[in-house]
Protein backbone atom coordinates (compact mmCIF):
# COMPACT_ATOMS: atom_id res chain seq x y z
CA UNK A 1 0.00 0.00 0.00
CA UNK A 2 2.60 2.44 1.18
CA UNK A 3 4.86 1.57 -1.76
CA UNK A 4 2.07 2.22 -4.20
CA UNK A 5 1.15 5.44 -2.46
CA UNK A 6 4.77 6.58 -2.72
CA UNK A 7 4.81 5.84 -6.44
CA UNK A 8 1.71 7.88 -7.00
CA UNK A 9 2.98 10.72 -4.82
CA UNK A 10 6.27 10.78 -6.78
CA UNK A 11 5.33 13.07 -9.65
CA UNK A 12 3.72 15.50 -7.18
CA UNK A 13 7.17 16.76 -6.12
CA UNK A 14 8.20 18.81 -9.11
CA UNK A 15 12.01 19.14 -9.30
CA UNK A 16 11.77 22.83 -10.22
CA UNK A 17 9.72 23.91 -7.24
CA UNK A 18 12.20 25.69 -4.98
CA UNK A 19 10.64 24.87 -1.62
CA UNK A 20 10.11 21.10 -1.66
CA UNK A 21 12.99 18.69 -1.04
CA UNK A 22 13.79 15.94 -3.51
CA UNK A 23 13.03 12.61 -1.87
CA UNK A 24 14.71 9.45 -3.15
CA UNK A 25 11.91 7.80 -5.14
CA UNK A 26 11.48 4.46 -6.84
CA UNK A 27 11.59 4.59 -10.65
CA UNK A 28 8.25 5.80 -11.98
CA UNK A 29 6.05 4.06 -14.44
CA UNK A 30 4.46 6.30 -17.00
CA UNK A 31 1.39 7.70 -15.27
CA UNK A 32 -0.96 6.71 -18.08
CA UNK A 33 -0.34 3.03 -17.52
CA UNK A 34 -1.16 3.21 -13.80
CA UNK A 35 -4.42 5.06 -14.26
CA UNK A 36 -7.53 3.87 -15.89
CA UNK A 37 -9.96 6.61 -16.83
CA UNK A 38 -12.11 5.49 -13.94
CA UNK A 39 -9.34 5.80 -11.34
CA UNK A 40 -9.76 9.15 -9.65
CA UNK A 41 -8.64 8.10 -6.20
CA UNK A 42 -5.27 9.85 -6.32
CA UNK A 43 -4.07 10.84 -9.75
CA UNK A 44 -0.65 12.16 -10.68
CA UNK A 45 -0.40 15.86 -11.33
CA UNK A 46 -1.11 16.67 -14.98
CA UNK A 47 -0.28 19.84 -16.88
CA UNK A 48 -1.80 21.96 -19.61
CA UNK A 49 0.14 23.74 -22.34
CA UNK A 50 -0.98 26.97 -20.67
CA UNK A 51 0.94 26.03 -17.53
CA UNK A 52 -1.91 25.11 -15.23
CA UNK A 53 -1.70 21.86 -13.27
CA UNK A 54 -4.47 19.70 -11.91
CA UNK A 55 -4.29 16.93 -9.35
CA UNK A 56 -7.38 14.80 -8.77
CA UNK A 57 -8.19 13.11 -5.46
CA UNK A 58 -11.47 11.34 -4.73
CA UNK A 59 -13.09 12.89 -7.76
CA UNK A 60 -12.09 16.47 -6.89
CA UNK A 61 -9.40 18.24 -8.92
CA UNK A 62 -7.13 20.85 -7.35
CA UNK A 63 -5.87 23.41 -9.86
CA UNK A 64 -2.85 25.71 -9.77
CA UNK A 65 -0.12 27.16 -11.97
CA UNK A 66 3.29 25.64 -12.54
CA UNK A 67 6.61 26.89 -11.20
CA UNK A 68 7.55 27.93 -14.73
CA UNK A 69 4.41 30.08 -14.86
CA UNK A 70 4.84 31.71 -11.45
CA UNK A 71 8.44 32.62 -12.27
CA UNK A 72 7.45 34.17 -15.58
CA UNK A 73 4.55 36.07 -14.03
CA UNK A 74 6.48 37.65 -11.17
CA UNK A 75 5.10 38.61 -7.77
CA UNK A 76 1.35 37.95 -7.78
CA UNK A 77 -0.57 40.81 -6.17
CA UNK A 78 -4.18 39.90 -6.95
CA UNK A 79 -6.13 36.77 -7.88
CA UNK A 80 -9.40 36.93 -9.83
CA UNK A 81 -11.13 33.62 -9.18
CA UNK A 82 -14.61 32.33 -10.11
CA UNK A 83 -17.47 31.80 -7.71
CA UNK A 84 -18.18 28.41 -6.20
CA UNK A 85 -20.72 26.67 -8.37
CA UNK A 86 -19.37 28.05 -11.66
CA UNK A 87 -19.57 25.43 -14.38
CA UNK A 88 -16.48 25.29 -16.55
CA UNK A 89 -15.73 23.53 -19.81
CA UNK A 90 -12.18 22.48 -20.59
CA UNK A 91 -10.24 25.53 -21.91
CA UNK A 92 -12.72 28.05 -20.43
CA UNK A 93 -11.13 31.16 -18.97
CA UNK A 94 -11.90 30.99 -15.24
CA UNK A 95 -9.95 33.92 -13.86
CA UNK A 96 -6.66 35.78 -13.89
CA UNK A 97 -3.56 36.38 -11.82
CA UNK A 98 -2.20 39.90 -11.62
CA UNK A 99 1.44 40.71 -11.07
CA UNK A 100 2.59 44.33 -10.98
CA UNK A 101 3.69 44.12 -14.57
CA UNK A 102 0.94 42.04 -16.25
CA UNK A 103 -2.24 40.01 -15.91
CA UNK A 104 -2.35 36.36 -16.96
CA UNK A 105 -5.64 34.62 -17.72
CA UNK A 106 -6.30 31.18 -16.26
CA UNK A 107 -7.81 28.40 -18.37
CA UNK A 108 -9.65 25.38 -17.01
CA UNK A 109 -7.74 22.11 -17.54
CA UNK A 110 -10.93 20.05 -17.42
CA UNK A 111 -14.71 20.34 -17.51
CA UNK A 112 -16.40 20.46 -14.13
CA UNK A 113 -17.91 22.63 -11.42
CA UNK A 114 -15.98 24.85 -9.02
CA UNK A 115 -16.35 23.50 -5.47
CA UNK A 116 -13.89 25.67 -3.58
CA UNK A 117 -11.56 28.61 -4.08
CA UNK A 118 -8.41 29.24 -2.05
CA UNK A 119 -9.51 31.91 0.43
CA UNK A 120 -5.92 32.39 1.67
CA UNK A 121 -5.04 34.12 -1.61
CA UNK A 122 -7.19 37.17 -0.91
CA UNK A 123 -4.83 38.38 1.82
CA UNK A 124 -1.75 36.52 0.65
CA UNK A 125 -1.61 36.35 -3.16
CA UNK A 126 2.15 35.77 -2.95
CA UNK A 127 1.42 32.16 -1.95
CA UNK A 128 1.08 31.47 -5.66
CA UNK A 129 4.78 32.30 -6.05
CA UNK A 130 6.04 30.83 -2.78
CA UNK A 131 4.14 27.55 -2.97
CA UNK A 132 2.65 27.08 -6.43
CA UNK A 133 2.04 23.34 -5.99
CA UNK A 134 0.77 23.38 -2.42
CA UNK A 135 -0.47 26.41 -0.46
CA UNK A 136 -0.84 28.48 -3.64
CA UNK A 137 -3.56 26.27 -5.17
CA UNK A 138 -6.28 28.28 -6.92
CA UNK A 139 -9.54 26.32 -7.20
CA UNK A 140 -10.98 22.89 -6.61
CA UNK A 141 -13.46 21.44 -9.08
CA UNK A 142 -15.43 18.30 -9.89
CA UNK A 143 -14.28 16.21 -12.86
CA UNK A 144 -17.21 15.93 -15.24
CA UNK A 145 -15.33 13.93 -17.86
CA UNK A 146 -12.39 11.87 -16.51
CA UNK A 147 -11.25 11.04 -20.06
CA UNK A 148 -10.12 14.66 -20.39
CA UNK A 149 -7.36 13.91 -17.85
CA UNK A 150 -5.67 11.65 -20.38
CA UNK A 151 -5.37 14.57 -22.81
CA UNK A 152 -3.16 16.50 -20.38
CA UNK A 153 0.63 16.24 -20.13
CA UNK A 154 2.41 14.19 -17.52
CA UNK A 155 5.06 15.97 -15.54
CA UNK A 156 7.82 14.54 -17.74
CA UNK A 157 6.05 15.64 -20.89
CA UNK A 158 5.50 19.08 -19.39
CA UNK A 159 9.20 19.40 -18.51
CA UNK A 160 10.07 18.60 -22.12
CA UNK A 161 7.45 21.08 -23.31
CA UNK A 162 8.95 23.88 -21.19
CA UNK A 163 12.42 23.16 -22.54
CA UNK A 164 11.13 23.36 -26.08
CA UNK A 165 9.53 26.76 -25.61
CA UNK A 166 12.35 28.25 -23.58
CA UNK A 167 14.71 28.17 -26.57
CA UNK B 1 36.08 64.46 -27.74
CA UNK B 2 35.74 64.27 -31.49
CA UNK B 3 33.56 66.71 -33.34
CA UNK B 4 32.78 64.42 -36.26
CA UNK B 5 29.09 64.21 -37.12
CA UNK B 6 29.67 60.85 -38.75
CA UNK B 7 30.30 59.19 -35.38
CA UNK B 8 26.61 59.43 -34.66
CA UNK B 9 25.93 57.24 -37.69
CA UNK B 10 27.68 54.23 -36.22
CA UNK B 11 25.81 51.83 -33.93
CA UNK B 12 26.52 52.86 -30.37
CA UNK B 13 27.42 49.38 -29.18
CA UNK B 14 28.38 46.14 -30.86
CA UNK B 15 25.17 44.14 -31.13
CA UNK B 16 24.58 40.99 -29.10
CA UNK B 17 23.89 37.70 -30.81
CA UNK B 18 20.23 38.64 -31.36
CA UNK B 19 21.16 41.99 -32.90
CA UNK B 20 20.33 43.80 -29.68
CA UNK B 21 22.64 46.48 -28.36
CA UNK B 22 24.40 45.94 -25.03
CA UNK B 23 25.18 48.58 -22.45
CA UNK B 24 28.63 48.72 -20.80
CA UNK B 25 27.05 47.00 -17.76
CA UNK B 26 25.72 43.98 -19.64
CA UNK B 27 28.06 41.44 -18.03
CA UNK B 28 27.46 42.96 -14.59
CA UNK B 29 23.68 42.57 -14.97
CA UNK B 30 24.00 38.94 -15.96
CA UNK B 31 26.50 38.17 -13.20
CA UNK B 32 24.12 39.65 -10.63
CA UNK B 33 21.07 37.68 -11.70
CA UNK B 34 19.50 40.17 -14.08
CA UNK B 35 16.65 38.71 -16.11
CA UNK B 36 17.48 40.18 -19.52
CA UNK B 37 14.78 41.24 -21.97
CA UNK B 38 14.77 43.15 -25.27
CA UNK B 39 13.73 46.79 -25.00
CA UNK B 40 13.90 49.46 -27.70
CA UNK B 41 16.63 47.55 -29.52
CA UNK B 42 18.70 46.92 -26.38
CA UNK B 43 19.08 43.98 -24.02
CA UNK B 44 18.34 45.19 -20.50
CA UNK B 45 17.51 43.72 -17.09
CA UNK B 46 13.83 43.49 -16.25
CA UNK B 47 14.51 42.66 -12.62
CA UNK B 48 17.00 40.79 -10.44
CA UNK B 49 16.76 38.06 -7.79
CA UNK B 50 14.71 40.02 -5.27
CA UNK B 51 11.88 40.45 -7.74
CA UNK B 52 9.89 43.43 -8.91
CA UNK B 53 7.91 44.27 -5.77
CA UNK B 54 10.87 44.27 -3.37
CA UNK B 55 12.95 46.27 -5.82
CA UNK B 56 10.24 48.91 -6.16
CA UNK B 57 9.78 49.25 -2.40
CA UNK B 58 13.53 49.31 -1.80
CA UNK B 59 13.81 52.32 -4.10
CA UNK B 60 11.29 54.28 -2.06
CA UNK B 61 12.82 53.28 1.28
CA UNK B 62 16.54 53.20 0.47
CA UNK B 63 18.12 53.55 -2.95
CA UNK B 64 18.31 51.70 -6.27
CA UNK B 65 20.75 51.80 -9.17
CA UNK B 66 19.30 51.64 -12.70
CA UNK B 67 21.29 51.24 -15.91
CA UNK B 68 19.63 53.70 -18.28
CA UNK B 69 22.45 53.76 -20.83
CA UNK B 70 19.97 52.91 -23.56
CA UNK B 71 18.66 56.47 -23.51
CA UNK B 72 20.04 58.81 -26.17
CA UNK B 73 22.54 61.37 -24.87
CA UNK B 74 23.31 64.14 -27.34
CA UNK B 75 25.65 67.12 -26.94
CA UNK B 76 24.86 70.27 -28.89
CA UNK B 77 27.81 72.62 -29.54
CA UNK B 78 28.07 75.96 -31.30
CA UNK B 79 27.21 79.59 -30.85
CA UNK B 80 23.69 79.01 -32.21
CA UNK B 81 22.92 75.94 -30.15
CA UNK B 82 20.10 77.59 -28.15
CA UNK B 83 18.39 78.93 -31.26
CA UNK B 84 18.77 75.49 -32.80
CA UNK B 85 17.20 73.78 -29.78
CA UNK B 86 14.36 76.27 -29.45
CA UNK B 87 13.42 75.70 -33.09
CA UNK B 88 12.51 72.13 -32.14
CA UNK B 89 11.17 72.22 -28.56
CA UNK B 90 8.54 74.16 -26.63
CA UNK B 91 10.64 75.30 -23.65
CA UNK B 92 12.46 78.53 -22.74
CA UNK B 93 15.98 77.19 -23.32
CA UNK B 94 17.63 80.64 -23.44
CA UNK B 95 16.53 81.34 -19.86
CA UNK B 96 18.21 78.24 -18.41
CA UNK B 97 20.94 79.25 -15.97
CA UNK B 98 24.36 77.57 -16.29
CA UNK B 99 23.92 74.04 -14.96
CA UNK B 100 20.14 74.18 -15.14
CA UNK B 101 18.02 71.75 -17.11
CA UNK B 102 14.36 71.35 -17.93
CA UNK B 103 11.93 68.70 -19.14
CA UNK B 104 10.67 69.77 -22.55
CA UNK B 105 8.88 68.39 -25.60
CA UNK B 106 9.80 67.97 -29.26
CA UNK B 107 6.65 68.82 -31.20
CA UNK B 108 5.58 68.54 -34.84
CA UNK B 109 3.64 70.90 -37.10
CA UNK B 110 0.33 69.34 -35.99
CA UNK B 111 1.12 70.06 -32.35
CA UNK B 112 1.78 66.40 -31.61
CA UNK B 113 4.49 65.32 -29.17
CA UNK B 114 7.46 63.67 -30.91
CA UNK B 115 9.34 62.93 -27.68
CA UNK B 116 9.81 64.18 -24.15
CA UNK B 117 13.39 64.97 -23.20
CA UNK B 118 15.60 66.83 -20.75
CA UNK B 119 17.70 69.72 -22.07
CA UNK B 120 20.44 71.06 -19.79
CA UNK B 121 22.37 74.28 -20.28
CA UNK B 122 25.77 73.05 -19.13
CA UNK B 123 28.32 75.45 -17.70
CA UNK B 124 30.61 74.19 -20.44
CA UNK B 125 30.07 75.10 -24.05
CA UNK B 126 27.23 72.80 -24.93
CA UNK B 127 23.64 71.73 -24.30
CA UNK B 128 23.24 68.23 -22.88
CA UNK B 129 20.15 66.44 -24.15
CA UNK B 130 18.73 63.13 -22.88
CA UNK B 131 15.85 61.56 -24.82
CA UNK B 132 14.03 58.24 -25.05
CA UNK B 133 15.70 55.12 -26.40
CA UNK B 134 12.58 54.16 -28.34
CA UNK B 135 12.77 57.50 -30.17
CA UNK B 136 16.53 57.53 -30.71
CA UNK B 137 16.51 57.13 -34.49
CA UNK B 138 13.62 59.55 -34.88
CA UNK B 139 15.17 62.16 -32.58
CA UNK B 140 18.59 61.95 -34.22
CA UNK B 141 17.03 62.43 -37.64
CA UNK B 142 15.12 65.50 -36.42
CA UNK B 143 18.19 66.97 -34.73
CA UNK B 144 20.52 66.26 -37.66
CA UNK B 145 18.12 67.60 -40.29
CA UNK B 146 17.62 70.84 -38.42
CA UNK B 147 21.36 71.18 -37.76
CA UNK B 148 22.07 70.70 -41.48
CA UNK B 149 19.42 73.31 -42.36
CA UNK B 150 20.94 75.86 -39.99
CA UNK B 151 24.51 75.09 -41.04
CA UNK B 152 23.49 75.67 -44.67
CA UNK B 153 22.51 79.23 -43.76
CA UNK B 154 25.77 79.84 -41.91
CA UNK B 155 24.73 79.00 -38.34
CA UNK B 156 27.22 77.50 -35.92
CA UNK B 157 25.82 74.27 -34.48
CA UNK B 158 27.31 70.76 -34.18
CA UNK B 159 25.92 67.56 -32.70
CA UNK B 160 27.70 64.73 -30.98
CA UNK B 161 26.17 61.53 -29.67
CA UNK B 162 27.71 60.57 -26.35
CA UNK B 163 29.01 57.05 -25.82
CA UNK B 164 28.80 57.40 -22.05
CA UNK B 165 26.92 55.00 -19.88
CA UNK B 166 24.07 56.54 -17.87
CA UNK B 167 23.42 55.34 -14.32
CA UNK B 168 20.41 56.47 -12.30
CA UNK B 169 20.72 56.38 -8.52
CA UNK B 170 17.31 57.00 -6.97
CA UNK B 171 15.88 57.02 -3.45
CA UNK B 172 16.07 58.75 -0.06
CA UNK B 173 19.56 57.31 0.66
CA UNK B 174 20.99 58.56 -2.63
CA UNK B 175 22.47 61.78 -1.20
CA UNK B 176 24.24 59.97 1.63
CA UNK B 177 25.54 57.24 -0.68
CA UNK B 178 26.74 59.60 -3.39
CA UNK B 179 28.21 62.29 -1.11
CA UNK B 180 30.79 59.78 0.08
CA UNK B 181 32.21 59.75 -3.46
CA UNK B 182 31.96 63.48 -4.26
CA UNK B 183 33.96 66.49 -3.22
CA UNK B 184 31.12 68.77 -4.34
CA UNK B 185 28.45 69.51 -1.75
CA UNK B 186 25.29 67.73 -2.86
CA UNK B 187 23.25 69.96 -0.56
CA UNK B 188 23.89 72.75 -3.06
CA UNK B 189 22.68 70.78 -6.08
CA UNK B 190 18.95 71.30 -6.65
CA UNK B 191 16.50 69.23 -8.66
CA UNK B 192 17.12 69.64 -12.42
CA UNK B 193 20.63 70.98 -11.96
CA UNK B 194 23.81 69.42 -13.25
CA UNK B 195 27.57 69.45 -12.62
CA UNK B 196 30.60 67.78 -14.16
CA UNK B 197 32.83 66.22 -11.55
CA UNK B 198 34.74 63.17 -10.29
CA UNK B 199 32.57 60.47 -8.77
CA UNK B 200 34.23 57.76 -6.65
CA UNK B 201 37.51 58.43 -8.42
CA UNK B 202 36.07 58.46 -11.95
CA UNK B 203 36.65 61.88 -13.56
CA UNK B 204 34.54 63.50 -16.25
CA UNK B 205 31.14 62.38 -14.93
CA UNK B 206 28.06 64.56 -15.41
CA UNK B 207 25.79 64.35 -12.36
CA UNK B 208 22.25 65.68 -12.86
CA UNK B 209 19.76 65.76 -10.03
CA UNK B 210 16.78 64.27 -11.84
CA UNK B 211 15.17 60.94 -12.51
CA UNK B 212 12.13 58.91 -13.40
CA UNK B 213 10.99 57.64 -10.01
CA UNK B 214 9.67 60.67 -8.12
CA UNK B 215 12.39 60.17 -5.50
CA UNK B 216 15.39 62.38 -4.83
CA UNK B 217 17.87 60.98 -7.33
CA UNK B 218 20.62 61.61 -9.82
CA UNK B 219 21.54 60.44 -13.29
CA UNK B 220 25.28 60.01 -13.75
CA UNK B 221 26.69 60.14 -17.26
CA UNK B 222 29.98 58.23 -16.97
CA UNK B 223 32.64 57.34 -19.57
CA UNK B 224 31.81 53.85 -20.82
CA UNK B 225 35.24 52.42 -19.98
CA UNK B 226 34.76 53.16 -16.28
CA UNK B 227 31.03 52.57 -15.93
CA UNK B 228 31.37 49.11 -14.39
CA UNK B 229 33.92 50.42 -11.90
CA UNK B 230 31.55 53.20 -10.80
CA UNK B 231 28.55 50.85 -10.63
CA UNK B 232 30.50 48.43 -8.47
CA UNK B 233 31.57 51.23 -6.13
CA UNK B 234 27.93 52.24 -5.70
CA UNK B 235 26.78 48.65 -5.29
CA UNK B 236 29.44 48.19 -2.61
CA UNK B 237 27.18 50.21 -0.29
CA UNK B 238 24.70 47.69 1.22
CA UNK B 239 21.85 50.17 0.92
CA UNK B 240 22.11 50.18 -2.86
CA UNK B 241 20.31 47.50 -4.88
CA UNK B 242 20.23 47.09 -8.64
CA UNK B 243 16.81 47.72 -10.17
CA UNK B 244 15.50 47.00 -13.67
CA UNK B 245 12.86 48.02 -16.19
CA UNK B 246 9.97 46.52 -14.23
CA UNK B 247 10.53 48.65 -11.13
CA UNK B 248 11.35 51.65 -13.33
CA UNK B 249 7.88 51.50 -14.84
CA UNK B 250 5.88 51.02 -11.63
CA UNK B 251 7.88 53.77 -9.89
CA UNK B 252 7.35 56.34 -12.64
CA UNK B 253 3.62 55.61 -12.79
CA UNK B 254 3.26 56.16 -9.03
CA UNK B 255 5.10 59.47 -9.60
CA UNK B 256 2.63 60.48 -12.31
CA UNK B 257 5.33 60.57 -15.03
CA UNK B 258 4.41 59.87 -18.65
CA UNK B 259 5.86 57.03 -20.68
CA UNK B 260 6.39 58.07 -24.30
CA UNK B 261 4.59 55.67 -26.58
CA UNK B 262 1.93 54.94 -23.96
CA UNK B 263 0.78 58.18 -22.32
CA UNK B 264 2.08 60.62 -24.90
CA UNK B 265 2.77 60.24 -28.61
CA UNK B 266 2.47 62.07 -31.90
CA UNK B 267 -1.35 61.96 -31.76
CA UNK B 268 -1.48 63.93 -28.52
CA UNK B 269 -0.81 67.65 -27.92
CA UNK B 270 0.75 69.12 -24.77
CA UNK B 271 -2.64 70.68 -23.98
CA UNK B 272 -4.43 67.31 -24.01
CA UNK B 273 -1.56 65.70 -22.12
CA UNK B 274 -1.63 68.24 -19.31
CA UNK B 275 1.97 69.20 -20.09
CA UNK B 276 1.43 72.89 -20.79
CA UNK B 277 3.80 73.68 -17.94
CA UNK B 278 6.67 72.64 -20.26
CA UNK B 279 5.83 75.54 -22.58
CA UNK B 280 8.00 78.54 -21.88
CA UNK B 281 6.29 81.85 -21.00
CA UNK B 282 8.16 83.62 -23.75
CA UNK B 283 7.52 80.82 -26.25
CA UNK B 284 3.74 80.90 -25.75
CA UNK B 285 3.67 84.54 -26.72
CA UNK B 286 6.18 84.22 -29.55
CA UNK B 287 4.46 81.05 -30.86
CA UNK B 288 7.83 80.07 -32.34
CA UNK B 289 7.79 76.31 -31.84
CA UNK B 290 6.43 73.56 -34.12
CA UNK B 291 2.63 73.24 -33.88
CA UNK B 292 2.26 76.47 -31.88
CA UNK B 293 -0.95 77.54 -33.65
CA UNK B 294 -2.68 74.20 -33.01
CA UNK B 295 -1.54 73.96 -29.41
CA UNK B 296 -2.38 77.53 -28.40
CA UNK B 297 -5.79 77.28 -30.08
CA UNK B 298 -6.51 74.20 -27.98
CA UNK B 299 -5.45 76.02 -24.83
CA UNK B 300 -7.87 78.82 -25.67
CA UNK B 301 -10.85 76.57 -26.47
CA UNK B 302 -9.94 73.93 -23.88
CA UNK B 303 -8.88 70.50 -25.14
CA UNK B 304 -11.67 68.04 -25.84
CA UNK B 305 -9.93 65.21 -24.03
CA UNK B 306 -7.50 65.26 -21.11
CA UNK B 307 -4.93 62.96 -19.55
CA UNK B 308 -6.03 61.88 -16.08
CA UNK B 309 -5.02 59.60 -13.26
CA UNK B 310 -7.31 56.79 -12.06
CA UNK B 311 -7.38 54.59 -9.01
CA UNK B 312 -9.37 51.43 -8.36
CA UNK B 313 -9.41 48.21 -6.33
CA UNK B 314 -9.81 44.66 -7.58
CA UNK B 315 -8.25 43.57 -10.87
CA UNK B 316 -5.69 46.03 -12.23
CA UNK B 317 -6.42 48.61 -14.90
CA UNK B 318 -4.13 48.07 -17.88
CA UNK B 319 -3.37 49.87 -21.17
CA UNK B 320 -6.05 49.88 -23.89
CA UNK B 321 -8.93 49.13 -21.49
CA UNK B 322 -12.06 51.20 -22.14
CA UNK B 323 -13.11 53.88 -19.65
CA UNK B 324 -16.88 54.23 -19.41
CA UNK B 325 -18.94 57.21 -18.32
CA UNK B 326 -22.12 57.45 -16.26
CA UNK B 327 -24.39 55.93 -18.94
CA UNK B 328 -21.94 53.14 -19.65
CA UNK B 329 -20.79 54.90 -22.83
CA UNK B 330 -17.04 54.82 -23.62
CA UNK B 331 -15.54 58.20 -22.70
CA UNK B 332 -11.87 57.31 -22.82
CA UNK B 333 -9.02 54.79 -22.89
CA UNK B 334 -6.36 53.68 -20.43
CA UNK B 335 -2.75 54.32 -21.56
CA UNK B 336 -0.79 53.00 -18.56
CA UNK B 337 -1.73 51.03 -15.47
CA UNK B 338 -0.54 48.67 -12.78
CA UNK B 339 -1.13 47.69 -9.16
CA UNK B 340 0.71 50.27 -7.03
CA UNK B 341 3.17 48.52 -4.71
CA UNK B 342 3.15 51.49 -2.32
CA UNK B 343 -0.57 52.18 -2.22
CA UNK B 344 -1.96 48.65 -2.32
CA UNK B 345 -4.51 49.65 -4.95
CA UNK B 346 -4.51 50.04 -8.72
CA UNK B 347 -3.30 53.19 -10.46
CA UNK B 348 -3.57 54.16 -14.09
CA UNK B 349 -3.29 56.98 -16.61
CA UNK B 350 -5.59 57.51 -19.53
CA UNK B 351 -7.43 60.07 -21.62
CA UNK B 352 -11.08 60.93 -21.04
CA UNK B 353 -13.51 63.41 -22.54
CA UNK B 354 -12.97 66.78 -20.86
CA UNK B 355 -16.48 66.81 -19.35
CA UNK B 356 -15.63 63.74 -17.25
CA UNK B 357 -12.06 64.66 -16.33
CA UNK B 358 -12.37 66.40 -12.99
CA UNK B 359 -10.66 64.83 -9.95
CA UNK B 360 -13.16 62.79 -7.95
CA UNK B 361 -15.28 61.83 -10.97
CA UNK B 362 -16.46 58.23 -10.67
CA UNK B 363 -16.23 56.20 -13.84
CA UNK B 364 -15.93 52.52 -14.65
CA UNK B 365 -13.21 50.62 -16.47
CA UNK B 366 -13.84 47.45 -18.48
CA UNK B 367 -11.47 44.74 -17.22
CA UNK B 368 -11.80 41.41 -19.05
CA UNK B 369 -15.42 42.06 -19.98
CA UNK B 370 -16.49 43.14 -16.46
CA UNK B 371 -16.96 46.75 -15.37
CA UNK B 372 -15.16 47.94 -12.26
CA UNK B 373 -15.47 51.35 -10.60
CA UNK B 374 -12.54 53.75 -10.85
CA UNK B 375 -12.05 57.31 -9.59
CA UNK B 376 -10.22 60.14 -11.32
CA UNK B 377 -7.31 60.95 -9.07
CA UNK B 378 -4.77 63.77 -9.04
CA UNK B 379 -1.19 62.80 -9.76
CA UNK B 380 1.37 62.06 -8.49
CA UNK B 381 -0.24 59.08 -6.78
CA UNK B 382 2.69 58.87 -4.35
CA UNK B 383 4.14 62.24 -3.18
CA UNK B 384 7.38 63.18 -4.90
CA UNK B 385 10.59 63.99 -3.02
CA UNK B 386 12.45 66.34 -5.32
CA UNK B 387 15.27 68.19 -3.56
CA UNK B 388 15.60 72.00 -3.51
CA UNK B 389 18.72 73.56 -2.04
CA UNK B 390 17.97 76.18 0.62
Amino acid sequence: MAWRALRRVGPVLAPRCPRLPRLPLPPREPAARRLGTSSLLLAARKFTDKHEWISVENGIGTVGISNFAQEALGDVVYCSLPEVGTKLSKHDEFGALESVKAASELYSPLSGEVTEINAALADNPGLVNKSCYKDGWLIKMTVANPAELDELMTEDAYEKYIKSIED
Amino acid sequence: MLRAGCRAALPRRPPGSEGLKQTPLDALHRARGGRMVPFAGWTLPLHYGQGHLQSHLHTRRHCSLFDVSHMLQTLVYGRDRVRFMESLVVGDIAELKPGQGTLTLLTNERGGIMDDLIVTNTSEDHLYVVSNAACADKDLAILRDRAAQLQATGSDVHLEVSDNALLALQGPSMARVLQAGLSDDLAKLSFMNSITTTVFGVPGCRVTRCGYTGEDGVEISVPAARAVELAEQLLGVPDVWLAGLAARDSLRLEAGLCLYGNDIDETVTPAEAGLMWTLGKRRRVAMDFPGAAVIMAQVKEKPRRRRVGLTSVGPAIRPHMAILGPEGRPVGTVTSGCPSPCLGKNIAMGYVEAAHSRAGTELTVEVRKKQHPAVITKMPFVPTQYYMAK
